[in-house]
């Protein structure tokens, strides 16, 4: 019943998306990016800003329960290591980030994965898998509202700068890169959809498109497949190089995970 | 209309959307004046294809005289009056290849397989539109005179 009522009232909330006009939101005085946020209309922000509306609460909230939860041969929780959810606060702001004892950058569900495995001893989630994405949402929820900050690690630098190349890259059968749009043609109406300036602020997002919460990967992946270009395989390292490359270009932008999208 | 070129013609049709070339392109300075498969297109398919988003993707980026499609894009000029402002040979190589009047161009090559990157496996060695289509696109485009 309750998510009957929250399915229709996403179904109108969209609706009455589409025909608002795209907002003029209130952007910093210096600062002049923007969050994908505030190319939406002022239904679905509104979405996103309330707590009992927001539907990627509800994955927040299982990330909760599974935080808590022991797993793996290991037979610890998340908690059991880490306590509570306040241990958290600023992770996500600040990754990608390389492991210690390693030599390469994972992303955040990357690195929760490596929990599971290295330190609960469990099998690592499937990406996209919902109990990934909710301990993403829930772990990132920890950082909303604080200023992304990647972290002063120069061993970051050539994997940023591989990230800025793919970034600049023409790919697939439509030959566009993503500065065309992101970069170039931020603003403007591909269709009827504004072209946002990529920034990662909101992940995890409910997009409403997808009925679920889903990843920057799977987001990326999306636009490779806008292009007609080979997504790259789920685990390779260039949504990682990307990653990086999004985060340090989004430097100080407020995180709202997990936010909302069309 | 002669026996053999309706086969011609039909055979094109069926083959799958982007199949290989039938005619290579002859480009005479910014125009490709011949028709690709020595046929005239038909504009009423032309118009169908330009309005499709998942087929001829131009409403992505470009607006159009083509009210039934709310959602048109502004990244680049309308396709209103297209055909006063060019002719059928110069809206060809633009379709074809824009890269060949404009290298920065954002504008896919819809006949084009070559000089293309990381391309689906779906889609690899196809051009995005097959050489009728091409041509039905442009004999719409030649209609729009404002
Ligand atoms: C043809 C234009 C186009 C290209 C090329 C493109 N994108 Fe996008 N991208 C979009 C549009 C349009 C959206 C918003 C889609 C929506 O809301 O339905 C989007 C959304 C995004 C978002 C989500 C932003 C947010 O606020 O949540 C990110 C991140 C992104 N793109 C990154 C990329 C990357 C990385 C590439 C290159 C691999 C790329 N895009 C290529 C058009 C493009
Ligand atoms: C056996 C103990 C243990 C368990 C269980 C465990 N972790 Fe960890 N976790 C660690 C250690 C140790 C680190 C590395 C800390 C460091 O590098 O300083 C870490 C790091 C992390 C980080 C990165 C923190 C940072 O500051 O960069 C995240 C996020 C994380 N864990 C999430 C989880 C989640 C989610 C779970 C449950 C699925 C989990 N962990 C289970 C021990 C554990
Ligand atoms: C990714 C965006 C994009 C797509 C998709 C696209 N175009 Fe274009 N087109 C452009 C841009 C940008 C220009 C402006 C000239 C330039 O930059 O090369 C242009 C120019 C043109 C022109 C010349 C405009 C004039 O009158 O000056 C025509 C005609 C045209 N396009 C037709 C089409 C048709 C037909 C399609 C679909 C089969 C299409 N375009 C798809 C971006 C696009």
């Amino acid at each position: 019943m309750k998510v009957l009522r929250l399915g229709i009232g996403l179904a109108i909330v969209f609706a009455a998306s589409w025909a608002l006009a795209q907002g003029i939101v209130d952007k910093g005085v210096t600062d002049k990016r923007r969050s994908g946020t505030q190319d939406m209309g002022e239904a679905l922000q509104k979405m996103q800003d309330d707590d009992t509306a927001n539907p990627g609460m509800l994955f927040v909230q299982l990330g909760g329960q599974l935080w808590g939860k022991a797993a793996g041969a290991a037979g610890k929780s998340c908690a059991d290591c880490h306590g509570g959810a306040a241990s958290m606060k600023g992770v996500a702001a600040r990754y990608p980030a390389i492991p210690k004892g390693t030599d390469a950058p994972v992303d955040l569900e990357g690195r929760i994965n490596l929990c599971r495995t290295a330190n609960q001893q469990a099998d690592s989630f499937p990406p996209e898998s919902r109990e990934l994405l909710a301990l993403a949402a829930y772990v990132a929820h920890q950082s909303r509202g604080l200023p992304i900050a990647p972290p002063d690690d120069p061993r970051l630098a050539p994997f940023r700068t591989r990230g800025q190349d793919l970034w600049k890259i023409r790919q697939g059968q439509l030959n566009l890169s993503c500065a065309i749009c992101h970069d170039d043609n931020a603003g403007r109406k591909l269709a009827g959809v504004t072209i946002p300036e990529a920034h990662p602020t909101g992940y995890p997002i409910y997009r409403l498109e997808w009925q679920t919460l889903g990843s920057l990967k799977r987001r990326l992946r999306n636009c490779l497949a806008g292009i007609r270009a080979e997504p790259y395989a789920y685990d390779a390292a260039e949504y990682v190089m990307l990653d990086l490359f999004l985060m340090d270009r989004a430097k100080g932008m407020t995180l709202e995970s997990p936010a909302v999208r069309p | 209309m002669p026996r053999p070129g309706l086969l011609a013609a039909a055979l094109v049709l069926a083959a799958p959307v982007a199949a290989a070339q039938q005619v290579a392109p002859q480009v005479v300075g910014d125009a490709i004046p011949a028709s690709l498969t020595g046929q005239p297109g038909d504009a009423a398919r032309g118009r169908a294809i330009v309005a499709n988003r998942s087929i001829g993707l131009c409403l992505l980026c470009h607006s159009g005289p083509i009210a039934e499609e709310r959602f048109q894009g502004d990244l680049s000029p309308s396709l209103a009056g297209a055909g006063s402002r060019w002719s059928e040979g110069q809206l060809r190589l633009r379709i074809v290849d824009g890269a060949r009047l404009n290298a920065d161009t954002i504008m896919p090559p819809y006949y084009r397989t070559g000089g293309v990157q990381r391309v689906a496996r779906s889609f690899e060695g196809k051009t995005i539109l097959s050489a009728a289509q091409v041509e039905d696109v442009v004999a719409y485009l030649a209609t729009l005179k404002d």
